[in-house]
């Protein structure tokens, strides 16, 4: 890919420094993203210390099915974002398509699961207030588990909703775009959001669904 | 890096994560004691540098993603550390 053919605004010397200076903001704003769940992180850390029966037996009654799946749904779909962004770079515009609506489908598929194993839980009674009910002995701490369960997955589910959106927006405009080479470093971008998305689930899901597992 | 050679690549990754996938799985079912929670942690910290380094390619970016990277983590760190210091030396009830 020859940089010069690319246009560059007026406050950039270049395209290749343009690319630069996109991709550091976008570093830095996944930076600024380990820290926003690694807040999370860090109040599970803190519980999970403090109360580790409750949490395993917490962690049992989740769907182990359901997260599962979805995991090998979002590592499925990131290796297809990698192709979706090599395709970008060379300038593949129905591969690309392609693999940006693949990866969209996939991301689709993982909300609607997560949607599910949320009703099902809700339906259980697992929903932190009124209505929680849990019949073990740690049932106060375990709801703390609950409400960690629902805020870390429910932030991961937003940003993979905002994933899907943007994701789905760049493979229309794939389609359609007289200016295919003009999209190479969007298309990098989004796809390291992606990848982190990814990423952050890998971290959350032995933390929730794999604990107390061989009691 | 021709196209072949980097769709073997993303294909042998994307199988080597869903290796890894299985195998966590199949370890928490294990009786490990502590060692449980770090066989978890350990297998998603591989998982993660997978993803980083082959579909991020960060081996391919410059200087600066790096010290930018470093800077997320490292303030990670000092939250972790800070907060936990004060936690875990607290009685709880």
């Amino acid at each position: 890919m020859s940089d010069a053919a690319i246009a560059h605004a007026h406050q950039f010397d270049d395209a290749t420094q343009q690319r630069d200076a996109a991709t550091l903001g976008m570093w830095i704003f996944l930076a600024t993203e380990i820290l926003f769940f690694g807040g999370l992180f860090l109040g599970y850390t803190v519980y999970r210390i403090a109360y580790p029966q409750a949490f395993a037996e917490a962690s049992r009654h989740t769907l182990l099915v359901f997260g599962g799946t979805n995991t090998a749904i979002l590592l499925i779909s990131s290796a297809i974002m990698a192709f979706a962004v090599r395709a970008a770079q060379n300038q593949k515009r129905m591969a690309l398509v392609i693999h940006l609506f693949g990866t969209t489908t996939l991301g689709v598929l993982f909300l609607c699961i997560k949607g599910f194993e949320y009703s099902r839980e809700i339906s259980e009674h697992l929903l932190p207030g009124n209505s929680f009910h849990f019949a073990q002995p740690h049932a106060t701490h375990a709801e703390l588990f609950f409400y960690l369960y629902f805020l870390m997955t429910g932030v991961h589910a937003l940003h993979v909703l905002i994933g899907v959106f943007l994701i789905g927006f760049f493979g229309i405009n794939a389609l359609f775009t007289n200016h295919l080479e003009q999209q190479a470093t969007a298309i990098d971008l989004l796809g390291l959001y992606w990848h982190f998305v990814d990423i952050v689930w890998v971290v959350l899901f032995p933390l929730i669904y794999l604990i107390g597992r061989n009691a | 890096m021709n196209a072949r050679s980097n769709r073997n690549k993303f294909l042998i990754t994307a199988i080597a994560l869903l290796a890894l996938l299985a195998l966590t799985i199949w370890a928490a079912f294990l009786n490990l004691g502590p060692f449980n929670t770090v066989v978890a942690l350990g297998i998603s910290g591989a998982k993660m540098a997978l993803i980083f380094l082959v579909f991020m390619d960060i081996r391919e970016r410059g200087k600066l993603v790096w010290l930018a990277l470093g800077a997320g983590f490292f303030w990670l760190a000092i939250m972790f550390a800070l907060a936990m210091s004060d936690f875990m030396t607290r009685g709880w009830e």
